[in-house]
């Protein structure tokens, strides 16, 4: 049987080795992922993303648990966990699972831990590939927890349909959220650690926050409308984040954590935001391929002895790194 | 670019609570560029099975200091293989008696490391063990 048949039939060793192929894009994995890529566009991708020391992994176990304890569809929930490879050795340790040991022994769960191999947005590349096969696979949640590094980590808005950003009391004050990235990807605000002191002062600078945002978005969208700022009146075409509180590592919040991503996905739904992310993520998936098949092509044209002539005449300050680059271009085409 | 990688799962299974052995150990071959997935404390073999399969690692580490490694070590060996999962190298680090240490290799353990074992050593012969 093949390994794409036997992933379709369930088998959990043939998803494992069919993932660990795709993450080493290994030759031989990309036939099989268009052979399940058919497959795909079922699953509602969950993006959890914050910084450090937030409880992303604790959130992320107690909303899997959830799904599969609470929810009366007892859906299947697929996980991809990601921590960061060294810089230097390119080596890993990957501890997300450390607070996932309640999601062990059910067959409706597959959390898979993934090192960035020297990504910088907070996923690896590979990480849209690993998804598509959990959701050819049947997985019908699929939950992308990133690094957890800070600011930039705004890729996996761009593969996720709902976003949670999770920040916890006393990590930062309002100019940290008023600061563009991280605050404007979120779809659902999580304060985790809510029993904690301070959780007032972080609850009511992302209110604040939000409330800066939205108005400004609701008069943009709505140009040549009379419209008034000061009363943003329910629009059913916008979606305004919930801030929310939960304590991941008692359970609490996570019921309202869990309508609030049922909400949104119907909102998505509704609106035709669902299509419309759809098409943004397969998109800049192409792009990304597009950019590696291009950086091959032209490394099997260049020779690297020309390649390294090139970067020498540009240290000795003989050409400018443009010119190099227009030089080896042209070198290629000709 | 991407490439193979060596993963590793490190895990503690049975009641002991001192894992820095390890962190040690997880560390060192993280240095040495290979993935390791840390499981955390007190891991039943049934987990630690299910995450060598979720993981499809080439390795596995276990640190065991309770004395238990008699009754551990062949459950996993088992498991792994119920799971299809014959081609994993099994590793034990801990107390382990000099007595146990061949009937343990007979089983299938590839490498049994005791109190101030070489992290270099411990490296080498995962490489080997994997043959990357």
């Amino acid at each position: 049987m093949s390994l794409t048949q036997s992933i379709l039939d369930g088998n959990r060793l043939a998803l494992a080795r069919l993932l660990t192929q795709a993450e080493n894009d290994a030759p031989e994995s990309r036939a099989d992922l268009a052979e399940l890529f058919p497959y795909t566009g079922k699953a509602h991708l969950i993006g959890v993303t914050g910084a450090p020391g937030t409880g992303k992994s604790s959130l992320v176990n107690q909303l899997a648990l959830f799904y599969r304890k609470n929810d009366p569809s007892r859906k299947k929930v697929a996980i991809v966990a990601v921590d960061p490879s060294s810089p230097f050795t390119g080596g890993a340790v990957l501890g997300d699972r450390v607070r996932m040991r309640d999601l062990s022994g059910d067959e409706g769960v597959f959390i898979r831990s993934m090192a960035t191999r020297g990504s910088l947005g907070g996923i690896a590349q590979k990480t849209a590939s690993l998804v598509q096969i959990f959701d050819a696979a049947g997985y019908e949640v699929i939950i992308i927890e990133t690094v957890g590094a800070g600011q930039s980590e705004v890729d996996v808005a761009r593969l996720a349909h709902t976003t949670l950003v999770v920040e916890a009391p006393g990590l930062g004050d309002e100019i940290q959220a008023i600061k563009a990235g991280i605050l404007e990807i979120a779809d659902i605000l999580v304060i985790n650690k809510a029993d904690r002191p301070g959780v007032e002062n972080t609850e009511r600078a992302l209110r604040s926050t939000l409330e800066l945002a939205h108005p400004v978005k609701r008069v943009f969208r709505h140009h040549g409308k009379d419209m008034s700022i000061s009363a943003p009146t329910a629009d059913p075409t916008m979606w305004i984040p919930p801030v929310l509180k939960t304590v991941a590592t008692e359970g609490k919040g996570i019921d309202e954590l869990v309508a609030a991503i049922a909400k949104h996905a119907d909102h998505l739904r509704q609106s035709g935001d669902w299509a419309a992310r759809d098409r943004a993520r397969l998109g800049s998936e192409m792009e990304t391929l597009l950019q590696e098949a291009l950086m091959d092509r032209f490394h099997e044209n260049v020779q690297p002895q020309k390649y390294n002539e090139m970067v020498e005449k540009v240290l000795n300050r003989n050409i400018s790194p443009h010119e190099a680059v227009t030089s080896l271009l042209n070198g290629n085409q000709e | 670019m991407t490439e193979k990688k060596i993963r590793v799962l490190v895990a503690k299974p049975g009641l002991d609570g001192h894992d820095r052995g390890a962190k040690v150990v997880a560390r060192a071959l993280r240095d040495a560029g290979m993935e390791v997935i840390y499981t955390g404390l007190r891991q039943t073999p049934e987990m630690i099975a299910e995450a060598a399969l979720q993981e499809d690692v080439d390795v596995v580490g276990l640190s065991i200091l309770s004395g238990a490694h008699m009754a551990l070590a062949p459950r996993i060996l088992e498991l792994l293989k119920k799971n299809g999962q014959d081609q994993v190298k099994v590793f034990i680090g801990g107390i382990i008696p000099d007595e146990d240490m061949p009937r343990l290799k007979e089983m299938g353990i590839t490498g049994i490391y005791g109190p101030g074992a070489s992290t270099d050593d411990i490296i080498k012969d995962v490489r080997e063990a994997v043959k990357v």
